[in-house]
């Protein structure tokens, strides 16, 4: 089966179009070859991962690494995302860490509460943008062990 | 204050030889982080809890990480993710298991348990610091706890 999603290791779900750019030149100036594939709200994040609508022609047996989830999104936001599949023992595996604008103590707490694995506050400044995806791509793309099917 | 009051990462791993390599590793690192070794699962649930010997310990100074070895005496790693992944005071404090096994069941068993993150122990030395910087600056610098 040819997957045009084959070797994908990070899914960035972000609405914004500067975020998500920034996010992407991060990594590849941090010499990162992972695949990303980008989604832009919840509903696009819970079909990739669960095979569905686009998605259906997706091989599940294909797992990320790690999801980076924005919270506040069209459709579908990102708590909303983190309860769905932190609920569900077929996905619950899922690395899964919310970078966000929101520092508040109540979007941290709650993200934590529903299973997300990491939340980082996006940097304002840019050299700090790109330091932070840079840490990130090193704990989460080759430290970190994420489970097989 | 007393001196174990402003620990933000436990280590919990009952092999003196890698914690003092973890220890060395994460000195030589960009952080000022205190870590506190113990080397048993229930020394790191009344680590947690602040009893018995941590009877005097402030509850509110949790942890920024809880570097957590699977295999131990008295109570192992799956054991205390178990407590304190199941307990609404304890649950927010994140857990990376750091092990030596790679084994599928012990990845897949502690993600479902709500471990955060899970490092297999690299062999050389020189790869298990590498590992220990690239934890300690995410999980110390750049990741945010409640």
């Amino acid at each position: 089966m040819t997957d045009e999603f084959q070797n994908v290791d990070l899914l960035l779900v972000e609405d914004n179009e500067h975020d998500a750019e920034m996010t992407m030149r991060a990594l590849t100036k941090a010499h990162f070859l992972n695949r990303v594939h980008w989604v832009r709200d919840g509903v696009e994040a819970l079909e990739y991962v669960r095979c569905t609508g686009a998605y259906i022609d997706r091989d599940p047996q294909q797992v990320l690494k790690l999801m980076l989830l924005d919270l506040k999104m069209p459709r579908l936001g990102g708590i909303e995302v983190l309860r769905e599949l932190k609920t569900d023992p077929k996905t619950i595996g899922i690395p899964i860490v919310v970078m966000t604008s929101s520092n508040q103590d109540r979007d941290v707490t709650e993200s934590y509460n529903l299973g997300v694995n990491g939340y980082v506050t996006k940097p304002v400044q840019v050299a700090s943008f790109m330091e932070a995806v840079a840490q990130i791509g090193m704990y989460w793309l080759l430290t970190n062990q994420a489970p097989t099917r | 204050m007393s001196d174990i009051d402003d620990v933000e990462v436990l280590l919990v791993e009952d092999s003196r030889h890698d914690a003092e390599l973890m220890m060395r590793a994460l000195a030589k690192c960009d952080v000022n982080s205190k870590l506190h070794w113990v080397q048993d699962g229930v020394d790191a649930l009344e680590f947690i809890r602040c009893t018995g010997a941590y009877d005097g310990r402030s509850f509110d100074q949790r942890p920024k990480l809880v570097l957590l070895d699977l295999k131990m005496p008295r109570l192992n790693g799956l054991d205390v993710m178990r407590e304190l992944k199941s307990d609404e005071r304890t649950k927010t404090i994140p857990i990376v298991v750091m092990t030596s096994s790679n084994e599928t069941r012990d990845i897949r068993e502690s993600y479902q348990l709500g471990a955060n993150g899970y490092v297999t122990k690299p062999i050389q030395s020189a790869d298990l610091a590498a590992a220990i910087a690239h934890i300690a600056a995410y999980w110390l610098r750049i990741n945010q706890v409640p």
